[in-house]
């Protein structure tokens, strides 16, 4: 595997110290190394998203990145997304309310776009269907055809404004 | 949640969220890539860079130097397998020429990607660096990669089957075609060309064997684990009961994944090779070329009418593009469609010619739909091709053929038998949603400011749910095996209840609808019906998931092998009771007695009695609440309904934008209708991705163009429109439960709706059909061409030279060879 170099991040609030080769995705850091089965490989090119977790709250396709680019970030994962007494985020309560996955493959990198999307959002009143469907442009499914996908986001908006409002 | 609570009548007919989501939610589910053996070693695969070519020689050497190289095999390594990978279909008195193929090349590659050696290492990074270093030696041979040009035999694909040729296959119903359509007022014509598409599942395949023992168990990411359990004791002279097979988490399948495939097997041979554990995870890139094609047809189509607007014949000579291997079922695609061939309509005389063509490309097999989406194409296209012949409105004429709903049971020409229908009340209703009068008005104001708006229908019928087993297998259709589904439904001591199904899902929602089912026949709730699949070692043989077919034959094999459960429970209660058996209904959530619904007893308290206390039992009666069961219909279903797609081009552009969905689809009676929803949903989208945007492209020397997603275009959330569904319910008499699919549905209907409403939007530009897929450049060339501009500005566009057409074109996604617009 070549040079291996070291590694510090905390996934979903856990440290971790590693080893790692240079050239080890972080995707694979993740899965291989951590046991963090949830965030998928759907492509090679970083068109698909199912690799999609957040790295110091920004989304980022796991695929196409180093696990060494990452040395002393915040990694938030899609077994991170729940409280810990298994609450579920509004996110996720929103894929299952709206039926917002069949297959479930490309859902955790949904989940976590959607999150950056919402957490970032700097535009005034609820969000609308239009630019959660412009802000999921860079994952794909194959089993819903969007609709439910976007129910869900707009439901988890709409959660969350009740909450913070 | 226990039985005890009263409980609503019944689950069926419930959007129920989804007992699988939970797990799939949290990033708790077991995909096959997230599976990690002890001493599990990892495969990768060399694959051919030439599209066809002879092998000199290969040499892993070099690879077996690397570190933690284990093992670097060819096809001559592999000679100990005793079948070459199946090809399912044989239909009595039709000859098909077979290309034979083995999981590894032997001296030969007919395409890109077809594999030539196989490595296994240590790590995932490793075998991939391994590969990279195999050195193979071609001789190049000529190549064909156009179906038409493969049918003149100047270049063969398999040199020793003498021609490209592979089988041709001919019904014909009614009557003489060629005199039925010569005695036609109105004749019209088309040449359709239904392009290859992927099957484009978001989890590519992939497996894991592990032989240990005289045991082999694989995990593959696939739709029929029965099958695959069948093909590894013949291939590998295992006997069947010493073969597991595992189907965990499936990430979608879309046909994709009905498939035994020659990954499956090099992880199975290289396991028992080496006695560890193998692990196969195709990539993106491999997927793309080698993961089954789907479509692929050059289509000939004629129908016949007279004046007024009855259509008195259909004729389709399909070529469709077979690949350069067979698949499972290869061949058998285009027939499959043929079944479907006069759709909603009464249609006197139809004939199918199918000319089954081999090409230097990989092999094309069942993609969602599978053949009735290329049939439901040809004939809404032709329909709204012979309205506008006729000069008669397409709604109107689609009414003026329709089957009627007292027809039913109706005996198509080619003695086919439609369980039931009515099709004007999906229409009619679908009509109401969108609000035609309206969207005329709106369409005629807006072309006067320049848009070009257009609506598009497709009232499709399709065949689904394949069984029957005498039908389609051996002596029938000529299946290899007959189609049919099994369930095990045990009743636990406590109460609780398991299922175990033959039908294998990748995100139907089986666990829940088959729950709903069976909690309404057992007097249980689902939240304690669990429902297991994929594991032929835990349930009885089962035929898998694809072709619509898991719930009018697995559900309703649930719900049978419930009732079976249920019937005993009567029994066992009426003991109790002293009451008969013929008195005992569900009620509230038990077992209670007709007139005095005190009087009952819950599934747990009769579980007591079978499993705990058999004191409690009737004098004779055997132990236990257990059942299996296997089930083949009398029919299939054939569900039905009516899409509606509205479009805006931009002239300028040629862009195509789908901006309504309007779809009205009866699959029977609805057990989830949430679930129903979410398929229609897919199932559309998957259809405006083969008519708008998607296409696999090869180049002339047979090279993949579109080798990832980043040229094969899948659409996103902003090319898909929101939907408006609605259903109509009308029952299959084929089945206990009336229900119909509707899993394939969607994408059947999908694709002649969008053609046609871009039709609609263009045809008072002069142009009156166009070929999907309506990429930007073929909608702006074809309004060019209308306006008598020929090529426009195609050689300047954006500085760049571009590629006659028929090479290649610009615009958004893959390059599209063979422009055709009329």
């Amino acid at each position: 595997m070549g040079r291996t170099v070291p590694l510090r991040v905390a996934v979903n609030g856990e440290s971790h110290e590693s080893e790692v080769p240079a050239r080890l995705l972080l995707v694979h850091y993740l899965r291989d190394d951590l046991g963090l089965t949830g965030t998928h490989v759907g492509c090679d090119t970083s068109n698909c998203g199912a690799c999609t977790c957040l790295v110091d709250g920004e989304s980022v396709k796991s695929c196409t990145v180093l696990a060494v680019q990452c040395d002393g970030a915040e990694i938030t994962t899609i077994e991170g997304m729940a409280d810990a007494d298994g609450t579920l985020h509004p996110l996720q309560e929103g894929f299952w309310a709206k039926h917002g996955l069949q297959c479930g493959y490309c859902t955790p990198g949904m989940i976590m776009a959607a999150a950056d999307l919402l957490e970032r959002r700097t535009g005034e009143g609820p969000i609308t269907e239009a630019e959660v469907r412009k802000g999921l442009e860079g994952n794909l499914c194959r089993c819903t055809g969007y609709e439910n996908i976007v129910k869900a986001v707009l439901a988890a908006a709409e959660a969350t404004r009740g909450v913070t409002a | 949640m226990s039985t005890t609570e009263a409980a609503p009548a019944k689950f069926v007919g419930q959007s129920l969220r989804r007992k699988e989501d939970p797990r799939l939610i949290t990033g708790r589910a077991t995909y096959v890539d997230d599976i990690a053996l002890p001493g599990m070693l990892w495969a990768a695969v060399v694959r051919s860079t030439e599209a066809h070519a002879k092998i000199l020689s290969i040499d892993g050497s070099a690879a077996l130097e690397r570190p933690g190289i284990k093992g670097f095999y060819t096809g001559a390594d592999m000679s100990d397998l005793l079948a070459p990978l199946p090809m399912a279909w044989a239909p009595p008195g039709v000859e098909i020429k077979t290309p034979e193929r083995w999981p590894l090349a032997r001296g030969h590659v007919a395409h890109v990607g077809d594999a030539v050696a196989l490595v296994i290492g240590e790590d995932r990074y490793g075998v991939v660096d391994a590969a990279a270093t195999v050195q193979v030696d071609y001789e190049p041979l000529p190549v064909v990669v156009d179906v038409e040009e493969a049918l003149k035999d100047e270049i063969l694909v398999h040199e020793s089957l003498g021609t490209n040729k592979a089988h041709e296959w001919s019904m014909g119903g009614g009557g003489d075609i060629e005199q039925a359509l010569a005695a036609s007022e109105v004749v019209v014509e088309r040449r359709i060309v239904n392009h290859r598409v992927a099957g484009g599942a978001i989890e590519c395949r992939g497996a894991i064997a592990e032989y240990r023992a005289g045991q082999l168990t694989v995990w593959s990411s696939t739709q029929v684990p029965h099958l695959l359990r069948l093909f590894f004791a013949v291939q590998m002279g295992i006997s069947e009961d010493k073969v597991r097979v595992i189907a965990p988490e499936v990430g979608g399948g879309f046909g994709g994944k009905l498939q035994v495939t020659a990954e499956e097997t090099m992880c199975a041979w290289a396991s028992r090779r080496l006695g560890r554990p193998v692990k196969w995870i195709e990539t993106r890139s491999e997927n793309m070329a080698v993961s089954h094609h789907g479509r692929d047809q050059v289509d000939y189509v004629r129908m016949g009418a007279t004046r007024d607007g009855k259509i008195t014949a259909f004729h389709a000579n399909i070529i469709q593009d077979l690949g350069a291997y067979f698949g499972l079922l290869t061949p058998m695609i285009p027939e499959l469609g043929a079944f479907v061939m006069t759709g909603c309509y009464k249609i006197p005389v139809v004939q199918t010619d199918i000319t089954g063509v081999l090409t230097n490309k990989f092999f094309t097999d069942a993609i969602r739909g599978a053949g009735r989406p290329e049939m439901t194409h040809m004939l809404e296209v032709m329909i709204d091709q012979l309205a506008e012949e006729l000069g008669m409105d397409a709604i109107e004429l689609r009414r003026k053929n329709f089957i009627a709903p007292e027809d039913f049971p109706y005996t198509t020409p080619y003695g086919i038998t439609y369980d039931s229908g009515n099709y004007a009340a999906a229409l009619d209703r679908a009509l109401e949603i969108v609000d035609l009068p309206a969207f005329r008005a709106e369409q005629a104001s807006l072309r006067k400011q320049g848009v070009l708006r257009g609506i598009g229908f497709s009232t499709y019928t399709e065949i689904c749910g394949l069984a029957p087993s005498r039908a389609v297998g051996p002596s029938g259709f000529g299946l290899g095996i007959g189609l049919y589904e099994s369930a095990l439904v045990r009743v636990h001591p406590t109460g609780s209840v398991t299922v175990f199904t033959g039908s294998s899902p990748h995100g139907q929602g089986h666990e829940t609808g088959f729950a709903q089912i069976v909690a309404d026949v057992l007097a249980a709730d689902p939240a304690i019906v669990e429902v297991v699949h994929g594991d032929t070692a835990t349930g009885p043989m089962g035929l898998g998931t694809y072709g619509s077919r898991s719930l009018s034959i697995g559900g309703v094999a649930a719900a049978h092998a419930a009732e079976k459960i249920a019937e005993k429970c009567r029994e066992i209660v009426a003991h109790n009771l002293e009451a008969d058996p013929g008195d005992i209904e569900i009620r509230d959530g038990k077992f209670s007695l007709r007139g005095d619904p005190d009087q009952g007893m819950t599934l747990a308290e009769v579980a007591g009695c079978a499993y705990i206390d058999a004191t409690n039992m009737p004098e004779g009666m055997e132990l236990g609440l257990e059942q299996t069961l296997i089930y083949d219909p009398s029919n299939f279903v054939f569900p039905f309904g009516t899409h509606i797609c509205v479009v805006d081009i931009d002239e300028e552009t040629g862009k195509v934008s789908v901006v309504r969905w309007v779809a009205v689809d009866d699959c029977g009676p609805a057990v989830n209708p949430m679930l129903i929803d979410g398929q229609v949903h897919g199932g559309v989208a998957h259809g405006i991705g083969q008519a708008l945007y998607e296409q696999v492209v090869y180049d002339e020397r047979g090279q993949l163009i579109t080798g990832t997603f980043l040229d094969y275009a899948l659409p996103t959330a902003e090319e898909i429109p929101s939907f408006e569904l609605d259903r109509t319910e009308t029952k299959s008499p084929s089945n206990s439960l009336g229900v119909k699919g509707i899993g394939e549905a969607g994408t059947i209907a999908a694709t002649p709706a969008i053609v046609n409403a871009v039709i609609d939007a263009l045809r008072h530009k002069g142009i009156s059909y166009i070929d999907m897929p309506l990429t930007p450049m073929r909608v702006w060339q074809a309004l060019e061409d209308a306006r008598g501009r020929g090529d426009g500005p195609r050689d300047t566009e954006q500085g760049v030279s571009l590629p006659p057409q028929g090479e290649g074109s610009a615009g958004s996604g893959p390059t599209i060879p063979e422009g055709g617009a009329s």
